[in-house]
């Protein structure tokens, strides 16, 4: 008596759950996107391209966190707890990692700000997190980090957290294939 | 329409006087009332199955420490409790009703597409099957609970996690196909004169749930997917070291999940709307109202699911955001039940079986919301969540309020169904059982989640201990009511006063038209509806 044919509605209904289907995956990148801008979780971006003026006036305690991920053996720490950082000025921190196993494994640093809010004012110059490591059997790397604490941190952020965790991910990038490749790797 | 008319006529007219004999009536039936009726038998005996699992986790906690099953054993239970009560015993048992009762409702001389109403059955069976199978497997069946969050159901699964991934795949598809039956259903079968407005709450309800339906359990396929392609595909949607993030998972998740909350509740709703003014004797307070605000719950439910995850460390904006919002559904759930007890005052009561239920329904889901309306602040959400308080919660809102709206439509339309009257000394003893068994299980879970228990944990501390037992003996009696519940179905079934076309003196609708039991094909000719 109503509305639509029957095929026509029901072709419908199935395109809408298509569409949701596709929603759902649609929301990786809608969570990343509101992540960034929120800067919910920590999630830090990637390199920061930009510079800023160094403000003398205001000091900001960044420490320093690093830890290792369920099954990683690696010792892997940062060269200081802390730092006391000048907004806009670019500052390095060094971190350590060392491979004590017989086997070359490769691993992935993921890092996080706290509080979240500071997130999208932490800007990372250079990090060994947007590349992986390879570290062959005993050997021990220095791993650079350079940020800047921008100058529009909310004056409430006095003090913020940079961690970091250290995943094997052996598995999924087997070294073998890196170590072929390996001069590249350096060189970059 | 004329299409759907033709259909039925073309494989109608060999058993047009009757069903087909023999098994082979129910594997190939395209009939509504059968496959209503093998829905809700699925149902009950997914509901004592997911029940014997309840069992087991209440006797393992009926004393501290750990004597009956080991840990790894008791997570398996947590976790297929909660699946198959979820969508093994609920849902069916609601699409089991809307088979049943759409059609006569709304005088439609079947459902929209019987073919895939027969598919989207038989798609259970199998889904079930695949899923209790994995407790058998090396490695054991799921164990992550039946949010099933990743990593623990990713990095950390027991190998099966691959079938209990397929077997969200087809559960979500017998959903969606039931979905869209009943939305084409409701949209092009109505008799004449039956407008939107004079259709019956439950068929309001089942409407606006079958549009949550088609919207979020395609997202509930895509995170499964996604989970899949993270074991099998070594993608990195949930996986931190990958660049991706567990956190995702659990948006992705509730925003499947609350919605789904609603929509074993919706059609509940109805179902009592119906009920209580059939025993009231008055028609229902605001009709209007209740359609209105069954579509604002269902449109609030998708702007709230962040409330299941206050702790993860989500913006101050954010917290608030979500509080404010979920304390606003409290508003169209008020007005509901505002209605039901504005439907009552005054009636010429009486207290039959449904209606007990029904009452009882009332009373104890608005307990349920009022811990749901705690559980929204969040502040205090650090402290409750993931203890016993969350576990008294939605218990109260899923069994006084999921289950004993499906108890209360059973009894119901019983007499539609079977042609006899329960017995009704029988069905109120079940009904008291019931109410005793399950508020003695549930309500201590309050106080132990105030002080502090953990959920999903097989042993406690020495301070909940009281509580605990008490809770397992409620769970035991509540449990064993519903052998006695099968008992009087059984016994319905085979024999009993027999029912008039109307058995109730105040309900109102077409479905009390027809003579009982329902004869195998109704409303050939649509009714007139004035
Ligand atoms: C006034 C209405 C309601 C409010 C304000 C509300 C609020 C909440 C909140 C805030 C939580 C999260 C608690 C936590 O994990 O810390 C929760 C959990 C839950 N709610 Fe509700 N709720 C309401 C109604 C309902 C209804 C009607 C149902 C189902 C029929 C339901 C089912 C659940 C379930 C199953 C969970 C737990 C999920 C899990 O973690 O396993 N709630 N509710
Ligand atoms: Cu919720």
């Amino acid at each position: 008596m109503n509305g639509l044919p029957l095929k026509r509605l029901v072709r419908r209904l199935l395109l809408l759950t298509v569409v949701m289907f596709a929603f759902g995956f649609a929301l990786v990148p809608i969570y990343d996107v509101m992540c960034r801008a929120f800067g919910i979780n920590g999630k830090t971006g990637g390199q920061y391209e930009g510079s800023q003026v160094s403000d003398p006036t205001r000091t900001v305690r960044v420490q320093f966190m690093s830890t290792n991920a369920s099954d990683m053996v690696w010792d892997f720490y940062s060269t200081a707890d802390q730092i006391e950082v000048n907004p806009g000025a670019v500052n390095q921190m060094v971190f350590v990692a060392h491979n004590p196993t017989d086997k070359p494994m490769s691993a992935q640093a993921i890092p996080s700000i706290t509080p979240a809010e500071a997130a999208a004012y932490f800007h990372k110059t250079e990090c060994f997190c947007f590349t992986q490591q390879v570290l062959q059997p005993g050997e021990r790397i220095e791993m650079p980090v350079r940020f800047i604490v921008d100058r529009d941190l909310p004056g409430s952020v006095r003090h913020l957290t940079l961690a970091y965790t250290l995943f094997d991910i052996t598995a999924r990038h087997p070294p073998v294939a890196q170590v072929a490749t390996e001069g590249v790797q350096r060189a970059r | 329409m004329s299409a759907v008319i033709d259909d039925d006529h073309s494989h109608g007219d060999d058993h047009a006087h009757g069903p087909a004999k023999g098994l082979m009536r129910w594997v190939l039936t395209t009939n509504h009332k059968d496959i209503g009726t093998m829905y809700l038998w699925f149902s009950f005996i997914m509901f004592l199955l997911g029940g014997s699992f309840a069992m087991v986790i209440r006797a393992e906690l009926f004393q501290p420490g750990l004597q009956i099953v080991e840990p790894a054993f008791f997570n398996q239970m947590t976790t297929m409790h909660g699946l198959i009560m979820v969508f093994g015993a609920v849902m069916p048992a609601f699409v089991g009703l809307a088979n049943w009762m759409i059609p006569l409702m709304i005088g439609a001389p079947d459902m929209a597409l019987p073919r895939m109403n027969n598919f989207s059955f038989w798609l259970l069976p199998a889904a079930f099957l695949l899923l209790v199978s994995t407790l058998f497997s090396p490695g054991g069946g799921p164990n992550f609970g039946w949010t099933f969050y990743a990593p623990l159901s990713t990095t950390y699964a027991p190998a099966s996690v691959t079938f209990f991934i397929f077997a969200i795949h087809l559960m979500g598809i017998s959903s969606i196909m039931g979905a869209i039956n009943v939305i084409a259903t409701i949209l092009n079968l109505r008799a004449p004169g039956m407008t939107l407005m004079k259709m019956p709450l439950f068929v309001w309800t089942w409407l606006i749930t079958a549009f949550l339906l088609i919207a979020v359990m395609p997202v509930l396929a895509g995170v499964v997917t996604m989970m899949l392609m993270d074991i099998h595909f070594g993608t990195s949607f949930f996986s931190a070291a990958g660049g991706g993030d567990p956190v995702l998972f659990q948006h992705v998740f509730w925003f499947f999940g609350h919605p789904e909350v609603y929509i074993m509740i919706l059609p509940a709703f109805g179902a009592v709307s119906s009920i209580i003014p059939a025993f009231s004797r008055k028609p229902l307070f605001g009709y209007t109202s209740m359609v209105y605000a069954t579509g604002a719950i269902a449109f609030l439910s998708f702007i709230v699911w962040a409330h299941h995850m206050f702790v993860v460390g989500i913006p101050v904006v954010g917290e608030l955001f979500f509080m404010y919002a979920t304390m606003l559904i409290a508003v169209p759930t008020g007005v509901k039940v505002f209605n039901w007890v504005s439907t009552m005052w005054e009636g010429a009561l009486t207290f039959e079986t449904p209606m007990l239920f029904a009452i009882a329904f009332v009373i104890l889901f608005t307990i349920g919301g009022f811990s749901g309306l705690m559980l929204a602040i969040a502040p205090a959400d650090f402290q409750y969540h993931d203890t016993y308080f969350v576990v008294a919660h939605f218990h109260y809102v899923l069994v006084p309020g999921a289950i004993f709206g499906i108890f209360a439509s059973a009894y119901y339309w019983l007499p539609k169904w079977t042609g006899h009257m329960y017995d009704e000394t029988l069905g109120k003893l079940h009904f008291w059982l019931s109410f005793v068994g399950m508020n003695l299980a549930f309500f201590p879970m309050h106080f132990v989640g105030l002080a502090g228990m953990p959920r999903r944990i097989p042993d406690y501390n020495l301070q909940f201990a009281d509580f605990n037992m008490v809770s397992s003996i409620g769970a035991f009696m509540f449990g064993a009511t519903q052998i006695f519940f099968l008992f009087i179905v059984i016994k319905t079934i085979r024999g009993g006063v027999p029912a008039p076309a109307k058995p109730w003196d105040g309900a109102e609708g077409l479905e009390w038209s027809v003579p009982s039991p329902a004869p195998y094909h109704t409303f050939q000719t649509p009714p007139e509806v004035k």
